[in-house]
């Protein structure tokens, strides 16, 4: 395991798109192993994207558990993750690895229907709202190349509404075709 | 030869608006080998207002005597303060309130007591007056850090929602990094 070096706007890296991940063998999750210590590593990540630290994979990793009183599905490396359905509109206060000293109003869907594969190559599919729907998209943006900077709204007049959580549809990992 | 130093100033300008002032002013701090930080403009009540951090190699009246011409060509009547500030200190805002009603003396005043008694830091507070000029309402937002947790602001804005007549709205910020 080793913490790997982020890389930090405006290297232009970060605008790289990043390609499908096709090999799911242990090199893989060798750096999927040191991809998460990287996110723990720094104070208060939530997520982090395999372009962060130069690798242009569309590999993300979120775990949202450590804040309190919302909905989550604890642990997740989403590989070759799609957004398949959106709901709503809200807009949420981010920051990123990638930028230091810097948070900003985004708006994001509220809730998402994500497919993506598991580490071993397995397809699964996801339901998620707020705050975890919105860590997802904020990955997921990286390996199309784009920052929360790209997005940003204005401070002034942007509008947050009391958040309340409606129930999953359903909280199963893994669709059954 | 002579070796100035570089000190943090706070410009405050104050006038009419009018196109193309925010680019006449940064045109000329700019020549001036001024560097620019962080700032607010905004329009209100249809002036022109901004405050802006430059750093400039030299002493405020330097950078009167620099920018007091376009401030005069320009209309704005302009403040100068050597400031102790620095760059990269942002303290990231934990709660957010809003509170809106109809404007009357002392609103203000009365909400922010009892939420800075509540604990409440504010870092960033916009108000406005919309409505007709019969009756005008107002609204404010603030962005601040809640030094004694969430629990005693919304205690202190359920009294200012009963007895101030008030709509109030407290919303956690959770900022997402990632
Ligand atoms: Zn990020």
């Amino acid at each position: 395991m080793a913490i790997l070096e982020i890389l930090v706007y405006p290297d232009p890296r970060l605008k790289q798109v990043s390609t499908p991940v096709e090999k799911f063998d242990d090199s893989l999750r060798n750096f999927i192993a040191d991809l998460e210590e990287t996110m723990r590593a720094g104070p208060g990540g939530v997520g982090i994207a395999a372009p962060q630290v130069g690798r242009f994979e569309r590999i993300v990793i979120v775990d949202v558990s450590s804040k309190p009183k919302i909905p989550h599905h604890g642990h997740l490396v989403l590989i070759n993750p799609v957004v398949i359905q959106h709901d709503g509109w809200e807009v949420g206060r981010e920051g990123c690895l990638s930028v230091p000293n810097y948070t900003g109003n985004v708006g994001r869907w509220e809730q998402i229907r994500l497919s993506a594969q598991d580490q071993w190559g397995n397809a699964c599919v996801f339901e998620m709202q707020g705050f975890e729907a919105r860590a997802v998209q904020h990955e997921m943006d990286h390996l199309q190349g784009l920052l929360f900077l790209d997005r940003l709204v204005s401070r002034r007049g942007s509008l947050f509404k009391r958040k309340v959580y409606k129930p999953a549809v359903t909280n199963s990992n893994v669709e059954k075709d | 030869m002579e070796f100035m130093v570089k000190n943090w100033f706070m410009l405050t300008l104050v006038g009419q608006d009018g196109p193309g002032i925010v680019a006449k002013l940064t045109g000329v701090l700019h020549a001036a080998n001024c560097n620019l930080g962080e700032a607010s403009m905004t329009r209100l009540g249809g002036n022109f207002t901004i405050m802006l951090m430059v750093e400039f190699e030299g002493v405020a009246e330097s950078l009167e005597k620099t920018i007091f011409p376009v401030c005069d060509s320009l209309n704005l009547r302009c403040h100068v303060d050597l400031i102790e500030g620095q760059l990269h200190r942002h303290v990231e805002p934990d709660v957010r309130i809003s509170v809106h009603g109809a404007d009357r003396a002392g609103i203000v005043a009365e909400a922010t007591k009892v939420l800075a008694e509540a604990g409440l830091n504010i870092l960033n507070l916009e108000s406005d007056v919309g409505g007709t000029s019969n009756a005008p309402i107002y609204i404010m937002h603030i962005e601040g850090v809640a030094s004694k947790g969430i629990e005693p602001l919304k205690e202190a804005l359920a009294v200012l929602d009963r007895e101030v007549d008030v709509v109030t709205d407290l919303s956690e910020i959770e900022i997402l990094r990632g």
